[in-house]
């Protein structure tokens, strides 16, 4: 006859607490890239972007934050997390410099259709970057995402709790 | 080989004698073919003949003397010159002479030291063969037949579970328990993942199985890493509180005892690799040794307790005391 039958019972849990089974997620944390506004005339025109942000991680000093960036500070978010963090930093949308080129059939970097494919590309790159664990230690970060404007000549440092 | 017109002029074979009897173990050969091979544990006698059978009846077969070895090696694929012997044992079966017809020799190895068990891997073997050699002036005859060896341990004394509390501050804490830290090779898993705090956003949860064989020493060390298993045990975001069971059975999986050090030559370990992925693709991971050990297959003639209990239910005569002593048979064998 065979062995005894193994023992598969479950180990011993305990109950959940229903407040936590049934309350809201501790990683609600999202980034909203819209709203795409040209500012400026002639030739020093740029599109600037609303990044708008939810959460209830205790790392992000606000619950809620709302700011405008245009894709150079999206460019020096990335510079930065590359060099001060071990992140492996997804890409950009792409730089789009035949766009700027003179004497094209289409509005170059302000037609709608280009501006829709950066605005998803943004809010991918966001969203991936402020999930990360390391990532979200980084100052420049939460500059980027939470204060009024992107002071380039910021000190680089870490961050804890907020 | 055949210069002259010399050639093989008699076929050798070994023959075991309990061929009939003697149980056969699947073994995986280096090319990823699985053979057939008899089973044979340490301690055990290796006794059988050694026929040489002349191919040219009439024709007299001058040697240098009939042997037969028992050898016990391991082979490093990166140094494949050089077998490190750990068994050797040789019989004489004729002194220097001539036959002239074909013949049968006896040979006896008795209570042969097997102290490894069989093992093909990756960078590294380790054989038991049989070697029967007729030796000759230009060239030797000689017919090798490999056997396989398995080491069976019993239940262990101290078998403590595995738990710990693991995890990113302030981003990730689970508490993992396996309920063992060592299991036979037929065994099964059973654990838990408790999540204490989940701030990120978890896809999945998998636990692969990876065995790491390590040959070389000092400087050349040499890892080679093979993920044996992957089993989804969650699949969705955990929140706070929630608990996770795992059962895994190991039966499905092929794999061998844990081997440390063996002859100071190779090492064979197995890790239970616990890995969470996120929304974002991100891989968390948490790395534990397990040790692997091989039950022998004990047949039981009595019945086994849990079955003495279930008759008694539908039969309705029962024999406590026999079949308390039924039980007791079983645990001593």
């Amino acid at each position: 006859m065979a062995d005894a039958i193994a023992d598969t019972r479950r180990l011993f849990t305990k109950p959940q607490n229903l407040n936590d089974a049934y309350g809201p997620p501790s990683n609600f944390l999202e980034i909203d890239v819209s709203n795409p506004e040209t500012v400026g005339v002639g030739r020093g025109r740029y599109t600037t972007y609303e990044v708008r942000l939810k959460t209830n991680l205790p790392i992000f000093k606000l619950k809620e934050s709302c700011v405008r960036r245009r894709y150079s500070d999206f460019e020096w978010l990335r510079a930065e997390l590359e060099r001060e963090s071990k992140v492996v930093v997804p890409p950009l949308p792409g730089k789009a410099l035949f766009r700027q080129l003179p004497f094209r059939g289409d509005d170059g970097i302000f037609d709608d259709s280009f501006i829709e494919e950066r605005r998803q590309g943004l809010e991918q790159f966001l969203n991936k970057v402020a999930g990360h664990p390391l990532a979200q230690n980084e100052r420049c970060l939460h500059m980027f995402l939470q204060d009024e404007s992107v002071d380039k000549n910021y000190t680089p440092s870490k961050i804890r709790q907020a | 080989m055949s210069f002259f017109g010399f050639g093989q002029s008699a076929d050798i074979d070994i023959v075991l004698n309990d061929a009939e009897t003697r149980k056969k173990a699947e073994h995986k050969s280096e090319d990823g073919r699985k053979d057939k091979y008899f089973l044979f544990y340490d301690g055990e006698t290796v006794s059988g003949k050694v026929n040489v059978t002349l191919k040219y009846p009439g024709k007299r077969l001058e040697h240098n003397g009939i042997k037969i070895e028992f050898v016990g090696q391991i082979e490093l694929y990166y140094d494949r010159g050089n077998h490190h012997e750990f068994v050797s044992l040789v019989k004489d079966l004729a002194r220097p002479g001539e036959l002239t017809q074909s013949q049968t020799f006896d040979f006896e190895f008795t209570h042969v030291e097997k102290p490894y068990e069989s093992y093909t891997g990756q960078n590294v073997k380790l054989r038991y063969f049989l070697r029967a050699t007729v030796s000759r002036r230009l060239n030797d005859i000689s017919k090798e037949l490999d056997i396989v060896v398995h080491t069976l341990s019993t239940y262990p004394e101290l078998n403590s579970s595995i738990k710990m509390e693991v995890g990113i501050e302030d981003c990730l804490h689970i508490e993992f328990e396996y309920n063992k830290s060592k299991y036979h090779l037929k065994d099964v898993i059973v654990g838990k993942i408790y999540f204490l705090l989940v701030r990120i956003k978890i896809r999945h949860m998998e636990i692969d199985i990876i065995k790491r064989e390590t040959t070389g020493t000092g400087p050349n060390v040499y890892h080679e890493n093979d993920t044996i298993a992957k089993y989804e045990i969650m699949d969705g975001a955990p929140v706070r509180g929630e608990s996770i069971p795992i059962r895994l059975f190991l039966a499905g999986y092929e794999m061998t005892p844990t081997m440390r050090d063996i002859n100071k030559k190779f090492s064979v370990r197995y890790y239970l690799n616990l890995v969470l992925i996120d929304e974002e693709e991100r891989r968390y991971f948490k790395q534990q040794e397990i040790t692997l050990w091989r039950k022998g297959d004990i047949v039981r003639k009595s019945m086994s307790h849990q079955a003495a209990i279930a008759s008694q239910r539908f039969e309705g005569s029962s024999h406590p005391e026999k079949s308390q002593s039924q039980s007791t048979e079983e645990d001593d064998s």
